[in-house]
């Protein structure tokens, strides 16, 4: 047992040794994968209970829309089955986005407060590439396939044919839209190194996000501008939506998501360089 | 009691040193509240007249009241920190010294929502005057005074049902989960979500057996005339009613959980 231990070991080295970037750093990822499946193991019970917490909000969400259509037949031109296909699509991005990032965003806080970011610092590998991706949320993923069964149905009750086309093109979307959360969610983050406590942060988070599953149309004004052009929440599960339900009303939205995410991707990673650049060890 | 005033005073003082922390949190919460208005607004505009007998400006103003209310009595952390000092035995000399440790955490969640509401007050109000226009006033003496009883009655309510749920950290090693669990089912049932009256009426008659009105929309409800007369007394009898019986359930709790409990270390 322990040989074969020693022999994996000395393979990994030995990948590292010669290594071509992109092997190396997937030979790491999946170092960072192993020890997070064995550590979410070792609570099977909590486990359960956290995809429980989420899929009773998610229910929470479906339950609202339930309740608004008992009132009204359509808010803007959505349509019920359509805000459904979004309030799925919506969970679909925030669950995948939550099972590979979102626990490391919270942690930078905490790296910072106890000053165990020196550690990570002096890796020899890119910092922020092991700051965002150390843990993995694996019941997240389980939460994203419910999110997905919703979705099924949803396009189901709207006979909706999706061309192969329209089906890459919402994939690629809901990608980007990861992206930006990420982006958005780790410039937060990158706050504790001026702040130190930023125990705001995730509650930060959840309230900005709070309004990607609502349907662009009930919005206006400079609270739409901002939404979509400064942090871009609302183009986030809606345009994906929109090219998959055949409801684009113009064909620049989906450029306009993609270069949203390209510059939110670009101030995020410069703000992290800023902000390291002040770190101070607690430590010392 | 005198002592339980020197913790609300050392209390707020504490808590005061979040006040950037609590301005945040309230600036944050101003967004999803602005963009449930809008969806309001914008399913109102599609047919106009009420809604289950909610005018435009009544349904806004339901919205703003349950900030208002939520920043008065809304459990904010209290019971996290209860469960942290279970879980790390800080409880220990509460058991040795002659304060009480439910009166003791009472008295932090007062001075909790003093320091929170002195903070949110401003940005709080200037959101309000926003939507000036659609703001109701209560709908009259009695039902101003009876709001502002009932208000006192929820924010007991709501500590005694986080009290008791923090005090399952005595059994389990973490309770955030329960915690997140039960604030879902407060989170629809109470009205912190849309007003219980958009529901099919035999589902909210059914909801009025549990005390989840009790902790928002029966406040807001006399506050906008909705309840009033012979209805608002009962009302409140059945909410002191819930009162006593959450108390009860909390003491409950504690005395279960303290037989359970073994102290380790220091």
């Amino acid at each position: 047992m322990q040989k074969a231990e020693g022999r994996r070991q000395k393979a990994e080295i030995g990948v590292a040794r010669h290594p071509s970037a992109v092997t190396r750093y997937l030979t790491i990822y999946g170092a960072l994968w192993r020890t997070s499946v064995t550590r979410e193991m070792s609570f099977k019970g909590n486990f359960i209970l956290w995809i429980v917490v989420e899929l009773l909000w998610f229910a929470l969400q479906l339950c609202f829309i339930g309740v608004l259509y008992l009132h009204t037949n359509s808010i803007g031109t959505w349509t019920q089955w359509q805000v459904v296909l979004l309030v799925g699509a919506s969970s679909f991005i925030q669950q995948t986005y939550q099972a590979f990032f979102l626990t490391n965003c919270v942690n930078v806080s905490e790296l910072v407060r106890t000053g165990k970011m020196d550690f990570l610092l002096m890796l020899p590998i890119n910092t922020r590439f092991l700051v965002s991706l150390r843990q993995v949320d694996l019941g997240a993923f389980i939460n994203a396939a419910f999110a997905s069964v919703i979705m099924f149905y949803a396009a189901a009750r709207l006979h909706l044919h999706p061309t192969a086309v329209e089906l890459f093109g919402f994939l690629a979307l809901c990608v980007v839209g990861i992206l930006i959360h990420y982006s958005l969610m780790f410039m937060l983050a990158a706050i504790s190194f001026w702040t130190v406590r930023a125990q705001g942060i995730v509650w930060g988070y959840y309230n900005l996000f709070n309004i990607a599953r609502m349907p662009d149309e009930a919005f206006r004004g400079v609270f739409k501008v901002v939404f979509t052009f400064v942090l871009p929440v609302l183009l986030v599960s809606n345009v994906p939506v929109r090219v998959l339900a055949d409801k684009l009303q113009s064909p620049v939205l989906w450029p306009v998501l993609l270069g949203m995410g390209v510059i939110c991707a670009v101030i995020s990673e410069w703000f992290w360089r800023v902000s390291v650049r002040r770190y101070t060890s607690a430590s010392t | 009691m005198k002592k339980y005033w020197h913790v609300i005073g050392i209390g707020i003082q504490n808590n005061l040193t979040y006040r950037v922390n609590y301005l945040t949190r309230t600036l944050f919460s101003f967004i999803p509240l602005f963009a449930m208005l809008s969806l309001w607004r914008t399913i109102f505009g599609g047919q106009g007249g009420a809604i289950s007998g909610y005018t435009l400006a009544q349904m806004i103003s339901y919205y703003l009241l349950v900030a208002v209310v939520d920043v008065l009595t809304a459990v904010n952390e209290d019971d996290w920190q209860i469960a942290a000092d279970i879980r790390e035995g800080n409880i220990s000399q509460f058991l040795l010294k002659p304060v009480d440790y439910l009166w003791f955490r009472l008295s932090l969640f007062f001075s909790g929502r003093i320091a929170f509401m002195a903070v949110a007050l401003v940005p709080l109000t200037i959101f309000i005057a926003c939507f000036g226009r659609y703001f109701v006033l209560p709908a009259g003496g009695t039902a101003c005074l009876a709001f502002c009883f009932s208000l006192i009655l929820t924010a007991l309510l709501q500590f005694f049902i986080s009290y008791a749920m923090a005090m399952l950290a005595f059994w389990v090693l973490e309770v955030s989960t329960f915690i997140f669990i039960l604030f879902a089912f407060e989170y629809i049932a109470s009205g912190h979500m849309f007003p219980l009256d958009v529901l099919p009426p035999a589902l909210k008659h059914a909801l009025f057996f549990t005390p989840f009105p009790y902790q928002m929309y029966f406040p807001v409800s006399i506050y906008m005339g909705k309840i009033a007369g012979a209805d608002l007394w009962q009302g409140m009898l059945v909410q002191a009613g819930w009162v006593l019986l959450a108390y009860a359930f909390a003491r409950f709790m504690w005395r279960r959980g303290v037989r359970h409990y073994g102290a380790f270390g220091g």
